[in-house]
């Protein structure tokens, strides 16, 4: 890989134990993730999109150690840090942040703005003395478009956008190179939700962040997204940049997924194709045969329930998992 | 204009009283749906479309709600006229009128089975006897795409996924043979290839049955790609209002234009700089005496603020819009 990699992620798997009766033995498996590579270069956002379930929250918290792997491995900045124990973890989470979903339960009710955005900076031991301190939260606050006179409210004091503002505040707090964005914008009106994502771009140009944007909504992810991996029931289907997706998409489940994204343009709308899925997304404990998305595909032939079809490179930039294309 | 329209709400004014101020959610709207439409109502989160709907059937909370004035001619007749308690507002609800949640969680009894909820709304309302209920429930849980009907009537709402039990909460709406469907953010709990099966489920309804649907939505590509005439809605007033080609080909409202420019679109080049709406929502308690768009509108004059609401006019045909800068002029 080249020097330019900050992440790669190599046959990850993570599996939930399910456990029975009392000696807890293990019955099955919640296949969350199975097998999934890919990698991210510095300054890039790498989207990561697919329907509840299909894993891509576990991806990005595998990559923050929140769990650890069950195989695989997770190169940051040339380091494996899948097994790393604890004490080890604690200091590299100053360099990878995360960015969470609901702006509401994510930020403790109790804590002030300020000290909410201000953790990080005691917790890793980024400032020397108070006015150290009193400085770098104005400024955190202003990199985020919040009034610093604001500190000394409480969350529920904030509206959707602006808490959400607060937990970017205290993603940068501690200077990360990159940072996981957890569907950061799907809890938002649309109006509020064009100036986070506005927000979200600048400071990466500001700051050279790089971002793994997970989120359900295809729209918002080819946005932000340089390159846009698609998953599905734990496997990435297709991976390619984000022009490529809407020009060319060759998975019949990417296809089937931009099918059902409306476009605000009724004109457009009465030519488009609709594709309708079949059915409901099969438990990740007991996953089809074969390819795992045959049994809702329009393209599928009996050997799509025999093999399972890898991540195949087609192009530069491209690689799709399915036999049929 | 026609002479009587399916639904007819005339200057509908709904206020709630918390904590000592008096919140306008709803504020003199006015607007209609004709047989075998698909009408879509959009706005964002507390602009009033929900509490407009409620309002309709009288399923406000009183206190602390108040429908303080307005009309809702339903088939010719004022459903306001009716008491909130009564027998005549109950046969409407879920009985001509079918109401669509967005929670399908929330609103399905968690410790009946599926099989006795749709039951019971057709003994109350259709009057059939338990047997022929149950054949018919049968028939509406098979219609709406689950497999094994037979089986899955007798399951509970949890052994359901979310779209599952999104399309019951339908086939319980439709069970009645409903004039009207509304459906208030029907699929904004639900994943995207969901959202377009039931989407796709209540369209076949409304051509199946010649049902009008009247879609609650905060997603501006589900009205374009679904409904015939929209709606929008801000601070608790319809501020434009006009077919889709009207709407989205020409949009006369600064909100409007707004919204369009604020989402990302699936067919857009890349580089396009997103165009947020400046600011937050007003606070409903504490509403100015001029347009309420004013503090975050790209085209606002000084005029604006010396003179109240502008009161929606006519561009042409059935496209009206609450706002005096004129777009043409550029």
């Amino acid at each position: 890989m080249s020097d330019n990699t900050l992440l790669e992620v190599k046959n990850l798997k993570m599996y939930f134990p399910v456990t029975k009766g009392l000696l807890r033995k293990t019955v099955a498996n919640v296949q969350a993730v199975d097998d999934v590579t890919f990698s991210i270069s510095k300054g890039e956002t790498l989207g990561l999109v697919g329907e509840s379930g299909c894993g891509k929250t576990t991806v990005g918290r595998c990559i923050l150690r929140l769990y650890r792997p069950t195989a695989g491995r997770v190169i940051f900045e040339g380091q494996d840090i899948s097994l790393w124990p604890k004490d080890k973890i604690r200091p590299l989470r100053r360099k990878i942040q995360l960015i969470f979903q609901d702006p509401y339960s994510s930020l403790n009710p109790r804590q002030s703005a300020g000290d909410i955005v201000g953790e990080p900076l005691t917790v890793h031991k980024l400032v020397k003395n108070n006015r150290e301190y009193r400085e770098r939260l104005g400024e955190l606050f202003r990199m985020v478009g919040l009034d610093p006179g604001m500190q000394d409210r409480v969350p529920h004091e904030f509206s959707g956008g602006q808490r959400q503002r607060i937990g970017i505040a205290r993603a940068l707090a501690s200077n990360p190179s990159f940072i996981v964005c957890d569907e950061p914008v799907s809890a938002l009106d649309v109006s509020i939700q064009a100036q986070v994502i506005n927000l979200l771009q600048e400071l990466q140009e500001e700051l050279k962040l790089t971002y793994l944007f997970v989120a359900h909504d295809l729209s918002v992810v080819r946005h932000i997204s340089d390159r846009v991996a698609v998953m599905y029931l734990g496997r990435i289907v297709e991976i390619t940049d984000w022009e490529t997706l809407y020009e060319n998409p060759l998975h019949p489940y990417t296809k089937a997924l931009l099918s059902a994204v409306p476009i605000p343009d009724p004109s457009l709308e009465e030519k488009r194709e609709q594709i309708i899925l079949r059915g409901d997304v099969p438990s990740p404990m007991n996953p089809p045969h074969g390819c795992y998305f045959h049994p809702r595909c329009r393209l599928a032939t009996p050997e799509c329930s025999r093999v399972k079809p890898p991540l195949r490179q087609i192009a530069d930039n491209h690689a799709v998992a399915c036999i049929r294309v | 204009m026609a002479a009587s329209h399916l639904l007819e709400v005339k200057n509908l004014t709904t206020e709630f009283r918390i904590g000592g101020s008096v919140i306008r959610a709803v504020d003199g709207i006015s607007y209609y749906i004709d047989d075998g439409e698909i009408v879509g109502l959009v706005g964002e989160s507390g602009c009033g479309k929900s509490a407009s709907q409620l309002s309709v059937l009288q399923l406000i909370p009183m206190p602390p709600g108040n429908i303080v004035s307005g009309e809702a001619i339903f088939q010719g007749i004022d459903l306001l006229d009716f008491d909130p308690d009564g027998e005549q507002i109950r046969a409407v609800r879920g009985g001509k009128i079918g109401l669509i949640f967005q929670e399908p969680m929330t609103s399905l009894n968690p410790v009946l089975t599926i099989g006795r909820q749709i039951i019971e709304t057709l003994v109350l309302h259709l009057h059939m006897d338990r047997q022929s209920a149950r054949k018919r429930a049968v028939e509406l849980i098979d219609l709406m795409g689950i497999p094994d009907a037979k089986q899955r009537i007798d399951n509970y709402p949890h052994q359901f996924s979310g779209g599952m039990r999104q399309r019951i909460m339908i086939a319980m709406a439709v069970s009645c043979n409903p004039n009207l469907l509304i459906a208030d953010e029907p699929t904004t709990a639900l994943d995207v290839t969901t959202q377009a099966q039931i989407l796709e489920i209540l369209r076949n309804m409304v051509k199946a049955f010649n049902t009008s649907l009247l879609i609650v939505t905060h997603n501006l590509g589900v009205v374009a790609r679904y409904a015939q005439r929209i709606y929008v809605m801000y601070a608790g007033r319809i501020v434009e209002s006009g077919t889709v080609k009207d709407i989205f080909d020409n949009p006369c409202h600064p909100y409007t234009l707004g919204l369009l420019k604020s989402v990302p679109r699936l067919d857009e080049p890349k580089g396009r700089k997103l165009v947020p709406i400046v600011g937050l929502p007003p606070n409903l308690g504490n509403m100015p005496g001029y347009c309420a768009f004013w503090p975050r509108c790209s085209k606002r004059s000084p005029a604006c603020k010396k003179k109240p609401w502008p009161e929606l006019r006519l561009i042409s045909g059935q496209h009206y819009t609450a706002c005096d800068y004129d777009f043409d002029k550029k």
